[in-house]
């Protein structure tokens, strides 16, 4: 039970329309792992995260998390399957008619049965756990910066404690101290509650410094899978280009020195 | 799923024990304001989770504030862990969390609203000078006005919404000749339901129900694009590159609006003319012809033209209102909708509140 993946993807084909997306996509995540989806544009990094948490129907293919079928679940067994996962999408999709504390408190609301009092005084856990100041709890989404919107999301995300959390492009516009803060504190979280973490970026530093292994999208397949030291070794154009260009070795160049 | 053993608090040997699942889901089961002891023993605790955590960490504080110094005994190395991270994340008072409402605080919001609201009337009519002395810079330089979008919006707000205020002109004038029909001919004096029917679409109900629907319908449409453009910083970006947003957007609407209006209002007038008109015929027997020739002999060109002259001022107040409230939304969904509705009732306001302003004036002119 131990070895078993907590994601796994088979075989999986996303269409839209005439375009397909992913052609016989395979794909292991571990229990307890942070894996970063990494691919250029339009190879349909968000699209697997959407397939893998059942907001997209693929066309073909299996996807099994925690061992149960996504596609096929009758809605109550989907219902609980979603508790177990926290979904934090790229502009944190907060609900903007709702305070920063309704917004962490709406899934507990909607799923559990809890008195208001330990609502409120476990969301303002989780907005501190995030590292927002505690009278952001009562702000408006509007009212907060890009990154805080985006930590607020990622407290929605925990709000249940989940054991898997998946982040759409978590440090996208957010500035190099804020996004190395960000990935500071996925991996804090990581140890602190035993997330297994499903990361889409395109972050080369929050590679280098949270993620244990990484998968590459192309072709509409996993092209590689691996640490960031196997990548360099990978034969493919993009993922040379990738791996070994100016960015990518100014970001080891920074992880080697730290 | 795992199945959750339901989490138990017993008190034994000086020592606070919980047993089973410390979760989100349990924690409530247990009682944790009970028992006072100096050490908590987590030995028995299967699965701990952060809310599990929070209520070990309540229950020390507790017993610190009660003068003792508890101790956590058997838990694993990530469950220190985890409570160590709680201890660190602990909020300072829950209980002043949620801000009381006094009265003064009513007070308080009573004035900002009335000053708000005076001041947003206060822009809206700034904002009016600004659009219509940009009309008359573009009629004093034509070369200037945006043929391209003026045609678009007339197509939009006028071409368009031909069919919905033709019918609903239509069945003004049945209602009406329907209505006064049956009051009229108690007295026999069926005929002068032409005049009933005339005067009232030609003055009033034509163009008053046509901007009431043009506001419903094109004034939300202009707050909803505008205010979409504005979310996603598109005006911003208008200005950056030199082009003025009342020139580029809310005047083309504007002078569509200003035109289309009169020509729905001249549509309005012959369908409910025509709708009354059938109506007669049907239930008062009143022929086509004689209801034409008793129009045309008694009814003075003037209700034709009052009616007329009111529609540009109508279609001035549903493009500036539309166009105003449009600019008025800031980052957030949830101000779009809401003043796309603000934008609505207040042009049928305003416009309801011009009529009643014209037909005041037309009696103290005597028109």
């Amino acid at each position: 039970m131990a070895n078993d993946p907590i994601i796994s993807v088979r075989g999986l084909v996303t269409r839209f329309g005439k375009h397909t997306v992913h052609h016989g996509l395979d794909l292991d995540v571990q229990r307890g792992e942070i894996i970063g989806i990494v691919g250029g544009s339009g190879t349909g990094k968000s699209v697997l995260l959407r397939a893998v948490v059942g907001l997209l129907k693929p066309a073909d293919g299996q996807i099994t998390v925690f061992g149960e079928n996504v596609r096929d679940t009758s809605p109550e067994d989907y219902r609980r399957l979603r508790r177990r996962w926290g979904v934090m999408f790229q502009d944190g999709a907060l609900f903007s008619s709702l305070t920063v504390q309704q917004n962490v408190e709406a899934p507990m609301r909607e799923l559990l049965d809890l008195s208001d009092e330990t609502r409120a005084a476990l969301a303002a856990i989780k907005v501190r756990m995030v590292g927002l100041p505690e009278d952001a709890l009562h702000k408006m989404p509007s009212e907060l910066s890009g990154g805080m919107r985006k930590r607020a999301g990622f407290a929605r995300a925990i709000a249940l404690d989940p054991e898997i959390v998946f982040l759409d492009e978590p440090t996208a516009g957010l500035d190099p101290i804020g996004a190395a803060a960000f990935d500071k504190l996925t991996a804090q979280l990581r140890s602190a509650l035993g997330l297994t973490v499903f990361l889409v970026t395109h972050d080369l530093d929050s590679l280098h410094a949270i993620c244990d292994r990484i998968a590459v999208l192309a072709e509409g397949r996993v092209l590689a899978t691996g640490t960031m030291a196997e990548m360099q070794n990978v034969d493919h154009p993009w993922v040379q280009a990738y791996f070994k260009g100016p960015r990518a070795r100014a970001a080891l160049a920074q992880k080697e020195t730290v | 799923m795992t199945q959750t053993m339901r989490p138990q608090i017993s008190l034994t040997e000086g020592a606070i024990v919980l047993e089973g699942d410390l979760l989100i889901g349990t924690i409530e089961d247990v009682d944790l304001t009970q028992g006072e002891a100096q050490t908590i023993d987590l030995r028995e605790v299967t699965q701990l989770d952060t809310a599990g955590a929070w209520a070990v960490v309540t229950l020390e504080r507790r017993l610190q504030a009660a003068g003792f110094s508890p101790q956590i005994t058997g838990a694993s190395a990530v469950q220190n862990d985890l409570l160590a991270v709680l201890r660190a994340n602990m909020p300072d008072e829950i209980g002043t969390l949620l801000p009381q409402v006094t009265i003064a605080d009513r007070l308080e919001q009573i004035g900002r609203r009335t000053v708000g609201f005076s001041r947003e009337m206060l822009t809206l009519i700034a904002f009016l000078g600004r659009v219509v002395a940009m009309i008359f810079g573009l009629i004093l330089h034509p070369s200037r006005i945006r043929w391209t979008a003026i045609v678009h919006h007339m197509q939009q707000t006028g071409l368009n919404a031909v069919p919905i205020v033709a019918l609903m002109a239509f069945l003004i004038g049945v209602v009406l000749a329907f209505q006064g029909a049956a009051q009229l001919r108690q007295f026999g004096a069926e005929v002068f339901v032409v005049d009933l029917i005339a005067i009232s679409i030609l003055r009033e109900l034509g163009i008053l129900l046509t901007a009431i629907i043009v506001a419903g319908r094109s004034g939300s449409a202009f707050t909803a694009a505008i205010g979409s453009m504005k979310m996603r910083e598109e005006i911003d970006a208008m200005r950056t590159l030199g082009l003025d947003p009342i020139e580029v957007l809310v005047a083309p609407r504007v002078i569509a609006l200003m035109l289309m209006l009169p020509v729905l209002g001249v549509i309005a007038n012959f369908a409910g003319l025509f709708g009354g008109a059938i109506m007669s015929w049907i239930e008062l027997g009143v022929s086509p012809g004689v209801f034409q020739s008793r129009l045309v002999s008694n009814t003075d060109v003037w209700h034709f033209g009052v009616g007329l002259i009111k529609a540009p001022f109508f279609a001035l107040i549903i493009g500036i209102v539309g166009c105003f409230e449009g600019m008025q939304v800031g980052g957030d969904a949830e101000s779009l909708g809401r003043l796309t509705s603000t934008s609505v009732v207040l042009s049928i306001f305003l416009v309801i509140t011009a009529d009643a302003m014209f037909s005041i004036f037309f009696a103290v002119m005597g028109i």
